[in-house]
C-alpha cells in the first residue's frame, strides 16, 4: 500500500514540475517568442514552410483555420484508409497480414484522426509493421497536434481584442510537432526502450511452451508507438493487450511514467493558457477545477478497487495484501500493477481521453466503473485530452460565465470579452452534439436486434458497456469497457459517426467562438467585472459541469453502473 | 460652453434612493389580479407560447398528457386515473401560471397606459397660416405648424416654443404638480402635448406628427407593445432552448433504456420528467423579469425608449456627470464672511447684507440667507438707499445709502474702486482671496468706502450624500467623472470634495463627446445626462444617454432614456435598477438550474423501482410511492414559479458592492438554497399530497 501511495505521489509531484515548466515553454512556442532549442528546430520549421508553399508570416482567419484544420484531417484519413487496405501489397509486413476490413478501416481510419484510438482490432494479428508506423504512429502526432492547435487558436481568441484573425493553423502544428510532441517522444521512446519494451521490426517468433503449447511471440515497433500514445492522449496500443502488455508497459516504471505522459500537456496547457492571458490566476482557476475533477475521480475509484469484489469474498477468494497477491479486486488486472494502480491508470486515462487501459475497465466494481464512464461523460475535461481538454473546459467556462455572471449585473464577460447571442448559440452547439450521438446510438442500440447479439452481459451490465463504447467514442477517448464485441457494421459505423461528431463537429463551434470572442474588444477588470481567476470560479466551474453532464446522464448512470452498484450490494 | 444644467423649476434635486413615488403600489391590487388571470388564458394560443421555447414544450405536454387521461379514463383504475389526472393540472398550471407572471408584469403598464390615453384626448389646434389663425383638429397637425396656445389651453402636440415663455403644468406626464418654464430660446423650449398651458401665451413648432409624439410612444412603451427582446434576453432564451433541447434528448432516449431495462415508461410519466428538467422556472419568469425591470425605471419616472438601453445601463462602467446640478446644488451659495485685521465680523457681515439685500441672483440671495441663520442678523430697514447694479464694465454691484459706499464684487474691481476712494487693500486681502481660489472657491470682496471689510466665500455646494454614492460606484467598479465648465483648480476642489474619480473642467461639448469616444475605445460602456441641443451628439454617441425632459427636442431625441422629473442624480439609481435586471435574471436562471437535481433524485427512483427495487436507496427524500414522487415533483415546479413572481416583480436585493461579494451572495443564496429548496418542497408536497388520499 504505502508503495502505492508513493507512486502516486510521485505522480502528482512529476505534474507539479511539468505543469508550469511545460506551460510556459509552449507558451513562448505558440507566441513565436523566442525558445530554448530555436537554433535547432527554426531552420527545420522553415524548410517545412518552404516545401509546403506556407507562409508562415500570415495569418488565418478562424473560416479559414477551421478550412486548413478540415482539409488537412480530410487527406490525413483517407492516406490512413487507402494504408490499411492495401498494406497487403506494402513492405514491412513480416506477417504477411491482408487487407484490413473495410468497415473496421474506416472505423480505425477515423478513430485515429480524431484521436480517440477506439480499437476493434489487436494490432499485431491486425496492422502490418508499415500501418502502425507510417500510418497509425503519424496520425497520433498529428491528431494531438490537432487538438493543441484549436486549443491555441481559442486562447488567442479569447486574449486578442478586435483581431480577426487567430494565427496560422499550418505554423502551429509545424512548431506543436517540432517543439512538443516530437522532442518529447523521443525522450519517452528511449525511456521505454530502457525499461525493456519492444522496438523491432522482427515477425512474430512462434515457441512451444513448457507446456508444450506453441505461442506467437509478436515484435514491433512497440515502444515508439507508446510514447506518442501516452503523450498525444491517443491510447492506441501497437498490442490488443494495450498497456496491460509487457511489451508496452513493462515495469512499474514505465506504468508511473506512461500516467506522468498522458496527463502532462493537457494540465500544461491551463498554465500555457495563463501567460498567454497576461494572467496566471485565469489558468489556476482552469487548472484547479481540472484537478480538483481528477483527484475527486482518483479518490473514488482506487479505494474502491482496493477494498476488493464483495462477490469474490462471497466465493471466499482471498482479497487480502499477500506477499504474491497486491489484493483487492484483481479481476483483469496486472499483478505488477495491482488495483491502486491500475485504478490511477485509469481514472487518468478516461478523464484525459486517452483510453489506454492497463486493467479490464469492466471487470471494475460497479460504482468505480460508472466514475470511469463519468469521466468521459465530462466531455474529457479533466484534464481531458490533448488540447481538446483545455477547449472543452474553457467551453465550460463560458457556460459558468453565462449563467452566473449575470448575478453581478453585467452582461457576462470572459477574459474581458462579452459572451453573448452569437457565442451561446455556439456553446449550446457543443453541449448537445455528443450527448445527441453518444445517448441516441446507445439507445437504439440497446433495443436493436443486431446490436444487442454484441452484449457480453445482461441487465445493468450490459447497458453499461453499450453507453460506455458511445460515450467513449463520442467523446475521443477510446477506452473499452470489453464485453461488447463492437466490431460488427453497426458498431463500426455508428462508433465512426460519434468520433468524427465529437472531433470535428466540437472543433468547428469552437473555432466560432474563437473567431467570435477575437473580434470583440475587451473591457477592462474593474471591480465590477465577474471574478474569474478565483478559487469560487474553480467551484463554479466544477458545479456547473458536473451538473449539466449529470442532469444529461443521469437516466443511463442510474439503469448501468448505479443500479448493478445498489443491487449487487458492492 | 458652461455645462450647466440649470433648473430652477425644480426644488433641488432629491438625493438619489430618494424618488417620486407617485407610481407606486399599484403592484396587487384586484382589478390588475383579476385582468392578469384573464390574460394568463388568452396567453395560452400556441402563437403566442411559441415565442417562449421552454414553455411552449409544457403546454405541448400538457395536451399530451390531458389527451392520454382521457384515452385512459373509462380503463384505468382510480388512482391510476387520478394519477394522470392531476399531472394534467399540474401541467396546465405550470403553463398558466408562468402567463400569469407576465401578465401581472404587464398589468401594471397597461393600468397606466389606460391613464395616460385619456389624457391624449382630441383638442383644437390653433395654428397660424399666414396671417390668419385656423381651428385644426389637433390629430391633423402638419410638421412645422405653428400654434398659438393660451393660458388655460392644453398644448396640441410635441413641439418647440418659437414665440413667448409660458409656465407649463406638465403633471399628466411627470406625475409633478408644480408647473414648470417653457420659453423659447436656450434649452427650455421643448413642450409635450396634452400638458396645458396655465399663464401667458406661446407659439409652438410641432416637431412629430400626430401619433408618433411623445404621449404616444409613451404609452407604448409602458404598455409593452413595442417590447424587444433585448441582447442578453435573447442569449439567455438561446440557452434556455439548448438546455430544453438537451433535456429533451435524455428523456426521449430515456424510453428505450427503460424497455431494455424491462421497464417501460407511460407518456404521462416522460412528460412529467421532461417539464421538471427544463428550466421551466427560468422560462416562465423571464419575460415578466424584463417587463418589471422597465416598470423600475418608470416607477421613478425614466422612460427608456428600448430595453437594450435598460441593460446597457448595468453594463455602465464610466458615468459622466454634469457638475451643475447632479454633484452640486444649481449654484454658488455664501458659506463663511472672512473679515479683514481690525474689522469685526459683524460689521462686515451687515455690510454685506446691506449690500445684498436688492441683489436678486441666487448668490445674493444666498448672502442674506447666510447673514441672516449664521450671523442672526435681522432685515435691516434702509429707506432711500440708492442701488448700484453689477455691470459688466465695474463686475461690483452694491449701495448707496446715508453716506456709506457698500460694494461686492471681483477682488481686483473692488481693489482699484478702493484705491480711487483713496483707500489701500490691506496686504491680508490677497493671501484670502488666494486661499478661496485656489480651494475652488470665488472671493467676493466687500468695500465700505477706501475700506476693505473682508471676502464672502462662495462655493459649489456638494450635495449631502453624494460622496458616499460615488464610493459604492467605485466598488460596483463604475468610473465616475465629472464634468464642468469651471477652471480646473475649481473643478479639482470639488472633484476633490465630492469624490468622483475624474474630471473634465473647461469642457465644451466637442471634448465631452471626445471623452466618450474615448472610454468606448477603451471597451468601457458610458452613461451621461444632458438637456442641452449642444448635447445632443454626446447623448446619442453615449451607450446610455438620459435627456432631461425639461431640455430641448433634439437631445430627446438623441438620447436613450427621457428622466421626466429632469433629476440628473437619477443616472445612478438607472444603472443600478439596470444591474438589479441583470442580477434577477441570473439568479433565477441558477436556481431554476439546481432545483433540477433534487427532482431527478424524485423521479428516476420512481419510475424504475418496480424493476430494481434496489434503486429504493436513491429515494433519499422518502417519497411515498411512485405516483406522489412523480406528482409531488410536477407541483413543485409548478408552485416555485408562483412563488418566485414576486420577486421576479421586485428583482432581487441589490446592494451595492463589488462583483466578487455579490457573486459570493447571489450563489449561495440561489446556487446552494436552488439546491437544497426543492428537496425540502418535494417532500412536504409528498406529506401533503399523500394525507390528502394519493397512494
Amino acid at each position: 500500500m504505502a508503495q502505492n501511495v508513493i507512486d502516486i505521489v510521485v505522480l502528482v509531484g512529476l505534474l507539479a514540475v511539468s505543469t508550469p515548466l511545460l506551460g510556459t515553454y509552449m507558451a513562448r512556442v505558440f507566441t513565436n517568442k523566442r525558445a530554448p532549442g530555436d537554433r535547432v528546430f527554426l531552420p527545420v520549421e522553415r524548410l517545412a514552410y518552404r516545401v509546403c508553399g506556407v507562409d508562415p508570416e500570415s495569418e488565418q482567419r478562424w473560416t479559414v483555420y477551421a478550412l486548413s484544420l478540415l482539409a488537412f484531417s480530410l487527406v490525413a484519413v483517407v492516406v490512413l484508409y487507402a494504408l490499411q487496405r492495401l498494406q497487403g501489397h506494402l513492405p514491412v509486413n513480416p506477417d504477411h497480414l491482408a487487407a484490413v476490413p473495410p468497415a473496421l478501416s474506416f472505423n480505425t481510419a477515423v478513430s485515429f484522426l480524431t484521436n480517440t484510438n477506439w480499437q476493434n482490432y489487436a494490432g499485431e494479428d491486425t496492422m502490418t509493421q508499415l500501418t502502425q508506423m507510417a500510418g497509425l504512429v503519424t496520425e497520433m502526432f498529428a491528431s494531438a497536434a490537432v487538438g493543441i492547435a484549436v486549443a491555441v487558436a481559442l486562447i488567442r481568441g479569447l486574449t486578442r481584442a478586435r483581431a480577426t484573425t487567430l494565427g496560422n493553423f499550418w505554423v502551429d502544428l509545424t512548431r506543436i510537432l517540432t517543439r512538443v510532441l516530437v522532442p518529447l517522444s523521443v525522450v519517452l521512446a528511449v525511456i521505454f526502450i530502457a525499461q525493456g519494451a519492444v522496438e523491432n521490426l522482427h515477425a512474430t517468433t512462434m515457441v512451444t511452451t513448457l507446456t508444450g503449447l506453441h505461442q506467437g511471440i509478436p515484435g514491433g515497433p512497440a515502444a515508439s508507438q507508446e510514447a506518442i500514445k501516452q503523450l498525444g492522449t491517443n491510447g492506441g496500443g501497437y498490442y490488443g493487450a494495450n498497456a496491460a502488455h509487457p511489451f508496452e508497459n513493462p515495469t512499474g516504471l514505465t506504468n508511473l511514467v506512461s500516467n506522468w505522459a498522458l496527463l502532462a500537456i493537457p494540465f500544461a496547457l491551463t498554465w500555457t493558457f495563463g501567460v498567454m492571458a497576461g494572467n496566471r490566476r485565469q489558468g489556476y482557476a482552469v487548472l484547479g477545477a481540472m484537478a480538483a475533477l481528477f483527484v475527486t475521480a482518483l479518490v473514488i475509484v482506487a479505494p474502491l478497487e482496493a477494498a476488493g469484489n464483495a462477490h469474490f469474498a462471497q466465493a471466499h477468494v482471498t482479497q487480502a495484501t499477500t506477499a504474491a497477491s497486491p489484493g483487492g479486486n484483481m479481476e483483469g488486472k496486472e499483478v505488477r500493477f495491482g488495483p491502486v494502480l491500475s485504478a490511477a491508470f485509469g481514472s487518468s486515462s478516461t478523464s484525459t481521453s486517452t483510453g489506454s487501459v492497463d486493467s479490464a475497465h469492466d471487470s471494475y466494481t460497479p460504482l468505480a466503473g460508472g466514475v470511469l464512464l463519468f469521466n468521459m461523460m465530462l466531455g474529457e475535461v479533466s484534464p481531458g485530452g490533448d488540447g481538446s481538454g483545455l477547449y472543452g473546459m474553457l467551453v465550460f467556462a463560458l457556460l459558468a460565465v453565462f449563467v452566473a455572471g449575470l448575478m453581478v449585473g453585467r452582461t457576462p464577460e470572459y477574459l474581458g470579452k462579452k459572451v453573448q447571442a452569437a457565442e451561446m448559440k455556439l456553446v449550446v452547439l457543443y453541449l448537445l452534439l455528443v450527448p445527441l450521438v453518444a445517448l441516441t446510438f446507445s439507445a437504439i442500440s440497446v433495443v436493436m436486434h443486431t446490436s444487442l447479439a454484441s452484449l457480453g452481459n445482461p441487465g445493468p451490465h450490459g447497458l453499461t458497456e453499450v453507453a460506455y463504447a458511445f460515450v467513449s467514442a463520442s467523446n475521443n477517448n477510446g477506452s473499452a469497457f470489453a464485453g461488447l464485441s463492437a466490431n460488427t457494421d453497426w458498431y463500426n459505423t455508428t462508433l465512426g459517426i460519434c468520433m468524427l461528431v465529437g472531433r470535428f463537429a466540437l472543433m468547428v463551434p469552437v473555432l466560432a467562438i474563437a473567431g467570435s470572442l477575437g473580434r470583440k474588444q475587451r473591457v477592462p477588470v474593474s471591480p465590477g467585472t465577474f471574478p474569474t481567476g478565483t478559487p469560487l470560479f474553480s467551484v463554479l466551474l466544477i458545479g456547473i459541469a458536473v451538473i449539466v453532464v449529470g442532469l444529461t446522464y443521469f437516466p443511463v448512470l442510474a439503469l448501468g453502473p448505479i443500479v448493478e452498484h445498489l443491487a449487487g450490494k458492492f | 460652453m458652461t455645462a450647466t444644467l440649470s433648473m430652477p423649476e425644480i426644488p433641488d434635486a432629491p438625493v438619489p434612493g430618494v424618488h417620486g413615488s407617485r407610481r407606486r403600489g399599484a403592484s396587487f391590487d384586484g382589478a390588475l389580479v383579476r385582468r392578469a388571470l384573464l390574460d394568463s388564458v388568452s396567453k395560452l394560443r400556441p402563437r403566442h407560447m411559441a415565442r417562449n421555447p421552454v414553455m411552449f414544450v409544457v403546454e405541448v405536454g400538457s395536451v399530451l398528457t390531458t389527451f392520454y387521461f382521457f384515452r385512459a379514463l373509462p380503463s384505468g383504475t382510480f388512482q391510476d386515473n387520478l394519477f394522470t389526472g392531476l399531472v394534467s393540472v399540474w401541467l396546465w398550471f405550470t403553463v398558466l401560471f408562468a402567463n400569469f407572471a407576465e401578465a401581472v408584469a404587464e398589468g401594471r403598464g397597461k393600468a397606466q397606459a389606460d391613464t395616460l390615453r385619456r389624457t391624449r384626448a382630441e383638442t383644437v389646434a390653433y395654428v397660424q397660416r399666414g396671417d390668419a389663425v385656423v381651428e385644426v383638429p389637433s390629430s391633423q397637425l402638419q410638421l412645422d405648424d405653428r400654434c398659438v396656445v393660451v393660458a388655460g389651453q392644453l398644448i396640441p402636440g410635441d413641439g418647440e416654443i418659437v414665440e413667448g415663455i409660458a409656465t407649463v403644468d406638465e403633471s399628466a406626464i411627470t406625475g409633478e404638480s408644480a408647473p414648470v418654464i417653457r420659453e423659447s430660446g436656450g434649452d427650455r423650449t421643448s413642450v409635450t402635448g396634452g400638458t396645458r398651458v396655465l399663464s401667458d401665451r406661446i407659439v409652438v413648432r410641432i416637431t412629430s406628427r400626430p401619433g408618433e409624439t411623445f404621449l404616444d410612444r409613451m404609452i407604448g412603451l409602458v404598455e409593452g407593445a413595442s417590447r424587444q427582446k433585448t441582447p442578453n434576453e435573447i442569449a439567455l432564451d438561446i440557452l434556455l432552448a439548448g438546455l430544453t433541447l438537451i433535456f429533451l434528448l435524455s428523456v426521449v432516449t430515456l424510453q428505450p433504456f427503460a424497455i431494455y431495462s424491462g421497464a417501460q415508461q407511460s407518456i404521462v410519466v416522460l412528460v412529467a420528467l421532461l417539464v421538471c428538467l427544463i428550466p421551466t422556472t427560468i422560462g416562465a419568469l423571464l419575460s415578466a423579469i424584463g417587463i418589471a425591470g422597465m416598470d423600475r425605471l418608470v416607477q421613478r419616472n425614466v422612460l427608456a425608449m428600448s430595453g437594450r438601453a435598460v441593460e446597457a445601463a448595468g453594463d455602465c462602467s464610466t458615468l459622466l456627470l454634469d457638475k451643475t446640478g447632479t454633484i452640486t446644488f444649481g449654484n454658488r451659495r455664501a458659506t463663511v464672511f472672512v473679515p479683514m485685521p481690525g474689522v469685526e465680523t459683524s460689521d462686515l457681515a451687515s455690510a454685506v447684507l446691506l449690500s445684498s439685500l436688492a441683489d436678486d441672483t441666487p448668490e445674493g440671495r444666498s448672502i442674506v440667507d447666510l447673514a441672516e441663520h449664521e450671523y442672526g442678523l435681522g432685515a435691516p430697514d434702509v429707506p432711500g438707499a440708492e442701488l448700484v447694479p453689477f455691470t459688466a464694465q465695474t463686475r461690483m454691484s452694491g449701495l448707496d445709502v446715508a453716506g456709506r459706499s457698500i460694494r461686492k464684487g471681483a477682488a481686483d474691481s473692488v481693489r482699484r474702486w478702493v484705491e480711487a476712494q483713496g483707500g489701500t487693500a490691506p496686504a491680508e486681502l490677497s493671501r484670502v482671496v488666494e486661499a478661496i481660489a485656489s480651494g475652488g472657491g470665488t472671493p467676493l470682496v466687500v468695500a465700505d468706502g477706501p475700506r476693505v471689510l473682508g471676502v464672502v466665500h462662495l462655493k459649489d455646494v456638494v450635495k449631502p450624500g453624494i460622496a458616499e454614492k460615488f464610493d459604492q460606484m467605485r466598488t460596483m467598479g463604475i468610473r465616475t467623472v465629472m464634468i464642468t465648465g469651471d477652471n480646473p483648480v475649481t473643478a479639482a476642489a470639488i472633484a476633490a470634495e465630492a469624490g468622483v474619480d475624474d474630471f473634465l473642467a473647461e469642457a465644451t461639448p466637442e471634448d465631452k463627446l471626445e471623452l466618450i469616444r474615448k472610454e468606448q475605445a477603451g471597451g468601457r460602456l458610458v452613461a451621461m445626462t444632458g438637456d442641452g441641443t449642444n448635447d445632443a451628439p454626446a447623448l446619442a454617441q453615449a451607450d446610455v444617454g438620459v435627456a432631461m425632459n425639461s431640455g430641448t427636442q433634439a437631445a430627446k431625441e438623441a438620447g436613450n432614456m427621457v428622466d421626466l422629473d429632469s433629476n440628473p442624480t437619477k443616472l445612478i439609481d438607472i444603472v443600478e435598477i439596470g444591474k438589479q435586471l441583470l442580477i434577477t435574471r441570473g439568479s433565477l436562471t441558477t436556481f431554476s438550474i439546481s432545483n433540477d437535481v433534487a427532482k431527478y433524485f424524485a423521479i428516476i427512483p420512481a419510475m424504475f423501482v418496480g424493476v430494481f427495487p434496489a434503486l429504493q436507496r436513491l429515494n433519499i427524500m422518502h417519497l411515498h410511492s411512485p405516483h406522489t414522487a412523480i406528482l409531488s415533483a410536477v407541483i413543485f415546479n409548478a408552485l416555485i414559479i408562483v412563488a418566485l413572481i414576486p420577486l421576479a416583480l421586485r428583482g432581487v436585493r441589490f446592494r451595492a458592492a463589488g462583483a466578487a461579494e455579490v457573486l459570493r451572495r447571489n450563489l449561495l443564496i440561489y446556487g446552494a438554497g436552488g439546491f437544497v429548496i426543492p428537496f425540502l418542497g418535494i417532500k412536504a408536497i409528498d406529506l401533503v399530497i399523500t394525507a390528502l388520499g394519493v397512494r
